[in-house]
């Protein structure tokens, strides 16, 4: 079920799903120009819940959210800003993380990004520790953990539901099921149908959503949010996406089945919402094209921009290692 | 000064840190009503409550993570892991998530945390609840590694690793709960981190070792001492940060160097400081730098296994002699 929202939230999110599809495109032929190294992760079909769980944070309430290495979604969607970010890619000095993250290690605490934890599973147990400071301060705060379908296969993914469960912490657990752990389909690896199923375990809620749709996803997260504030502890949401991409950047993806990709294709969720749009008369053809357009520049200015930033100064590769306060300091190389 | 044991200094060091700041907080298995497997946390449930010290399920991965999720967002966690060997359960929260989320996010996030764990030989426990496990730690960058051995060490140590904004690996030597020692009355004894003890000054040859280790360099101490040579032996205290300048200046009185080590000789910490002295000191050696070690052991059950096993006097006094005729 999608719950209609407003036409200034609607052009938010679709701007932002747009955003994303056009960075995660230049991201791509950034690296096939080698101009960005290392590997990435692109979520590319996979934005609708990237918007969706960006509208239910408030970092100033003091909200986190920690995700995967498939974060650059996560991360525009929350407000990190595209310089930061593209900067951040290409490892120069202004990116969010001075260069030294990059793809896999984004992090903007202003907007409340703990991080894209790039080891499966590594994230939802930080979420519950900063779950647990929101639940010691009543701050009304809660954390978001993101992951995808291959997590729940994982140890710490059970270890940390079910310690969530027990004291009840305002956590939302939220899986992008995109049908594929790296390159195994979900089915070959997990004996349950559905991720949510998983959740009875642990006597906590689930709800499967359409992913491709934001609308339908928002509601859910933010029911899932309202009961975690409320004291009644964590939901287990799956929603059911696709990514149009390989796995990574070296993977081409010929494990699919055809037509497969063709199908989801048919269900872009940037389609859906504009075309919604549309029908409501909130957006006319050319005026989805010109944001189309408006987002392409953007992406393309600071590209061009980032690709000028200066590297980090060599002095910096063993700063930001400890925090310089008491005895820390004498720390440092030999042991 | 008022005589406690190691045990005592642990819970006195947590309760004076809980006092102190509400921010700090206390969670493990069997921690809160239970004051812990050894017995090491008796009365801090009953005096701070299910909230502030909390017991856990049986998941070092979600304890370390809540303890890093924490501490990332303003709290000033305390986690115990029990036994040291549980942390290779959760190494990927420890050595990847904790140690590094600092750099990787270029300094933005700070991860004030304590990772409180007994490890060491305690008779019997076998070969995965008897390691010393410090040597692990030293090869994260970001993390600082205490191996106090006293209780007012522990003390002082505890309560620095605490008020640290750095992740702490704290290790107790869990042979060690029941030994006592002296501890100031007053109510903020604390122990800056990266500041070695010299627990007996001599001018023959260097000894450097932690924990139950330097009970036994003591001992080893006495012997060579009714031969006429006279040890100096050296606690570090903390591994990261490592007082290599105490060492230094200790070998370059002594010429001789000597390391003792609860642990396995490959790449522990023993090393560390033999390549150190060597790199930088190697003219003020006059004999051989020679390490005691379990060598490449793993730590048996049968009794006299384990005891032939572990470093014991007289394979000090055999050490010290052989640094010295060379």
């Amino acid at each position: 079920m999608s719950t209609s929202l407003g036409a200034a939230v609607r052009h938010k999110m679709l701007t932002n799903m747009l955003l994303v599809r056009h960075t995660e495109e230049r991201i791509q032929e950034l690296f096939l120009e080698n101009v960005i190294r290392g590997t990435t992760h692109l979520c590319i079909g996979q934005e609708a819940v990237s918007v969706a769980m960006a509208e239910v944070i408030d970092a100033a309430r003091g909200d986190t959210v920690t995700c995967t290495y498939r974060g650059h979604g996560h991360a525009l969607a929350l407000g990190m800003s595209l310089e930061s970010m593209m900067a951040e890619m290409m490892g120069k000095a202004s990116g969010c993380s001075k260069g030294k993250g990059g793809s896999m290690h984004l992090a903007d605490l202003d907007v409340g990004l703990l991080g894209t934890f790039a080891v499966v599973g590594a994230g939802l147990p930080v979420t519950n520790g900063a779950a647990l400071t929101a639940q010691m301060r009543g701050n009304g705060a809660i954390s978001i953990s993101i992951f995808g379908d291959g997590t729940p296969n994982i140890g710490a993914w059970h270890e940390a539901v079910n310690l969530a469960a027990v004291w009840k912490l305002p956590a939302v657990f939220l899986c992008e099921n995109n049908r594929y752990g790296e390159y195994t389909p979900y089915d070959d690896t997990a004996p349950v149908p559905n991720v949510a199923d998983r959740a009875a375990a642990y006597g906590i809620p689930s709800v499967i959503v359409d992913g491709q749709d934001a609308e339908a996803v928002y509601p859910v997260l933010l029911e899932a949010a309202d009961r975690a504030r409320a004291g009644d502890g964590p939901t287990l949401v799956e929603a059911l996406t696709y990514r149009y991409r390989g796995h990574s950047r070296s993977d081409p993806a010929t494990y699919r089945p055809e037509g497969e990709l063709e199908r989801w294709m048919e269900r872009d969720p940037i389609d859906i919402l504009a075309g919604r749009m549309q029908a409501d008369g909130q957006l006319t053809a050319a005026e989805f094209e010109a944001l189309r357009e408006q987002q392409r520049a953007e992406v393309q200015r600071v590209t061009e921009w980032a690709i000028n930033e200066p590297w980090p100064a060599l002095e910096e590769t063993l700063e930001d290692i400890w925090v310089p306060s008491g005895d820390g300091a004498a720390v440092g190389e030999g042991a | 000064m008022a005589v406690i044991t190691c045990r005592d200094a642990v819970v006195r060091a947590l309760d004076e840190e809980m006092a102190r700041d509400e921010d700090v907080i206390f969670f493990g298995e069997d921690v809160g009503k239970a004051g812990g497997v050894f017995y090491v946390t008796p009365g801090l449930y009953e005096k701070y409550g299910g909230r502030r010290v909390r017991d856990t399920p049986i998941s070092e991965n979600a304890i370390v993570g809540a303890g890093v999720g924490a501490a990332v967002t303003g709290m000033r966690p305390v986690i115990e892991l029990m036994f040291a060997d549980f942390a290779a359960v959760t190494l990927d929260q420890i050595v990847n998530q904790a140690a590094k989320l600092r750099y990787m996010s270029g300094g933005q996030i700070q991860v004030p945390l304590t990772i409180r764990m007994a490890q060491g030989s305690a008779g019997g426990f076998g070969s995965q609840h008897s390691q010393c496990c410090e040597s692990w730690f030293m090869h994260a960058p970001g993390l600082k590694v205490c191996v106090p051995g006293t209780p007012a060490d522990i003390l002082g140590l505890l309560k620095s690793a605490v008020r640290d904004d750095n992740p702490v690996i704290f290790l107790e030597h869990k042979g060690q709960y029941a030994e006592r020692g002296e501890v100031p009355d007053h109510a903020d004894h604390l122990v800056p981190m990266g500041e070695a003890r010299i627990v007996r000054e001599g001018g023959d040859v260097t000894i450097v070792a932690v924990q139950r280790m330097v009970g036994v360099a003591l001992k080893a101490a006495d012997t060579l001492a009714e031969q006429g040579v006279e040890c100096e032996v050296i606690d570090p205290r903390t591994l990261v940060p490592l007082d290599m300048e105490t060492i230094a200046r200790s070998v370059e009185k002594t010429g001789h160097l000597v390391t003792v080590e609860e642990a396995v000789r490959a790449g522990g910490w023993g090393a560390e400081v033999v390549s150190q002295i060597t790199e930088n000191n190697i003219w003020s050696l006059e004999g051989p730098v020679v390490r005691v070690t379990l060598g490449a052991g793993i730590i048996p059950f049968s009794q006299p296994l384990e005891e032939h096993l572990l470093p014991g006097p007289e394979d000090v006094v055999a050490a010290v002699q052989r640094s010295l005729e060379a």
